[in-house]
């Protein structure tokens, strides 16, 4: 039997060997690099105005097409300027502010909705358990970007609509994983015994339940975050998410990808970005499972 | 095999395609007057009369839902209003370019896949070990039209080894399936590594050994078959994931398939083939769950089918 396996089992030995654990299991340089990165992202999101040299907008048509810096081009245009002079480099940063502005909302949206329907299918159990159960099997087993795509096909594209289209993808983890923690807290002592004492059981759920369920939740988030940045990316992408004038990192590729023989620098960067926010949040949300939850780490694998 | 059991999940299937075909009504009704959205702008009010009467329109929710549902038995999705040719024909004249793709790709997944994490499993804490697992990680992360796009960056443009899009020949399939195979294969990899570490520390290995089996028997004829259920479940549930993507790889590399046709029809809302994809693309999930939940009973027979919970 292996020492991994052995301190599964026991969790005193868990206990004095994590910290060693993630030391040696991961690179903390790399985890470092991504929560550096992510911090950026968060930066460039919520200061775009300040970092942004111009406007997203701010076309200048005798610079069209313009290099990156480091490919011969000018220095005021760091990674150059597209197909109608603007540059590059502001747009992406006001593009991430569109792509974070809208992952974390409908990650709200699907994390508070999930959440809720598993605590009410748990609650309630019989008929309504099983609709709910049922609304999870059928969302997980249809790919969620054709839904998507034939919800924008019939009613038209908007701002509203796509983020909370977007925001009811994934509830049915929160869902699944809401309902099966307040089943087996409803079996503990704790919640029984407060349950006694003649507390309503909305508030149970709200001041003692949910708290105990916020870590486990918060793991999800970070399985589901990578996920919702790629929908929305992808739907962009493909003309049918963020329209223009309005900007995101999916839309800026899909643009790019038009100018790959003459401009690669249009679209590449806005791909690489989304890129290495997702493998950073990979990253550090395994490092967070390791540290937090030995055992979910090793059954999520 | 368990006949209930079979029963029991062909039932299931049958009301997820259910649940599909009224998502699809319920929001085609939500959306607006389905006469005006499904005929073109140009329809004489003739026309749209005989879609209402063929539609059962002026009727009660109840009966339209009714015409709706037996229509969509008979294979009848309305017309296509870019050629007035029927929906579900426009549809299966996609379906080998894309089952071409898709099988490709789901062959890649495996080839890659399964020897990657058997490799890592058997050298764990090694360099191939770190190495594939490196490798599966940028896998599962890299959004597949970003990787798309590089590939086409460096082996269309820059090298001009292949090309860059349609189809015809093998060297037109590279890189759309390989795009479509990564993160499939970066999942199975990982998958077949967590599931071959727990079967290699089972005791029974530790028999074959002392029999003196040989290494690549033991391995692949002890621990590979009963690593195998957690390996099939994740690449059923990827078949999924292998659709979505072939929405925007097809799009990517202008693979003329029925990604490629549901992206244009939303483009241009026509909504007959719309819906014809959404409920072929239901029937197929459907299919493949049901599949992979036969192959259970056949790869361990000790499994007993009709006590086992249903997964899918």
């Amino acid at each position: 039997m292996s020492g991994i396996d052995l301190a599964r089992r026991m969790p005193a030995l868990r206990r004095h060997s994590w910290l060693t654990r993630i030391w040696k299991s991961r690179p903390p340089l790399v985890i470092g690099l991504s929560i550096g990165w992510l911090i950026l992202i968060i930066a460039a999101a919520l200061f775009a105005e300040f970092l942004a040299p111009y406007g997203f907008a701010e076309q200048s048509l005798l610079n069209r097409l313009k290099p990156p810096a480091l490919l011969g081009g000018s220095a005021d245009h760091i990674l150059g300027t597209d197909d109608l002079g603007r540059d590059v480099f502001s747009r992406v940063i006001y593009a991430m502010r569109t792509s974070i502005l809208i992952a974390v909302m409908a990650t709200v949206i699907g994390a508070t909705v999930g959440t809720a329907l598993g605590i009410i299918a748990a609650h309630f159990r019989g008929w309504v358990d099983d609709v709910i159960m049922m609304l999870v099997d059928f969302q997980a087993s249809v790919p969620f970007l054709i839904v998507a795509l034939a919800i924008l096909a019939f009613f038209g594209n908007n701002f509203v609509l796509l983020i909370v289209m977007i925001g009811l993808f994934g509830w049915d983890g929160y869902a699944r994983i809401a309902r099966g923690l307040v089943l087996s807290t409803n079996g503990q002592g704790y919640a029984f015994a407060i349950r006694t004492l003649g507390v309503h059981p909305a508030k149970v759920y709200v001041r003692h339940v949910l708290p105990n369920m916020l870590g486990v939740i918060m793991v999800q988030v970070t399985l589901n975050f990578p996920e919702i940045i790629l929908l929305e990316t992808s739907l962009s992408f493909l003309g049918l998410g963020v329209q223009p004038p309005g900007t995101s990192l999916g839309l800026l590729l899909g643009e790019g990808r038009n100018y790959l023989t003459t401009a690669w620098w249009m679209g590449i960067p806005a791909g690489l970005v989304i890129f290495l926010t997702t493998l950073a949040i990979s990253l550090v949300g395994d490092w967070l499972r390791d540290m937090f939850d030995p055992n979910l780490g090793a059954k999520g694998e | 095999m368990n006949p209930q059991f079979i029963i029991s999940k062909v039932f299931r299937g049958a009301m997820t395609l259910l649940l599909a075909v009224t998502f699809v009504f319920i929001v085609l009704r939500a959306s607006g007057d389905p006469a005006q959205m499904m005929l073109s702008d140009e329809a004489s009010p003739q026309a749209i009369e005989a879609f209402r009467a063929r539609w059962g329109l002026d009727g009660s929710y109840l009966e339209q839902y009714i015409t709706y549902l037996s229509a969509v038995l008979q294979g009848d999705f309305g017309n296509s209003f870019r050629d007035g040719r029927p929906a579900l024909q426009v549809v299966m004249e996609r379906v080998p370019v894309t089952l071409q793709l898709g099988i490709t790709a789901l062959l890649l997944t495996l080839i890659l896949g399964i020897p990657a994490g058997i490799m890592a499993a058997l050298h764990r804490g090694q360099l191939v070990d770190h190495a594939a697992m490196s490798f599966t990680i940028l896998g599962q992360s890299v959004p597949n039209f970003f990787l798309g796009i590089v590939l086409i960056l460096i082996f269309s443009m820059t090298l001009r080894w292949l090309p860059s899009s349609g189809t015809g020949t093998v060297w037109h399939l590279i890189m759309p399936a390989l795009t479509l195979a990564t993160a499939t294969a970066a999942t199975v990899a990982r998958f077949t590594r967590s599931s071959m570490l727990d079967v290699l520390h089972q005791p029974f290995m530790r028999t074959a050994k002392a029999k003196g089996i040989p290494h690549n028997r033991r391995v692949l004829h002890h621990a590979l078959p009963n690593a195998a259920i957690p390996v099939v479940t994740v690449v059923g549930m990827r078949i999924g994931g292998l659709i979505g993507g072939a929405v925007t790889i097809e799009t990517v590399f202008a693979w003329p398939g029925i990604g490629m046709l549901l992206v244009n029809s939303v483009n241009q809302r026509d909504l007959a083939v719309v819906q014809a994809v959404v409920l072929l693309i239901a029937l197929t999930m459907v299919v493949v769950n049901l599949i992979v939940d036969l192959t259970y009973g056949w790869l361990d027979p000790r499994i007993d089918l009709n006590n086992k919970k249903a997964t899918a």
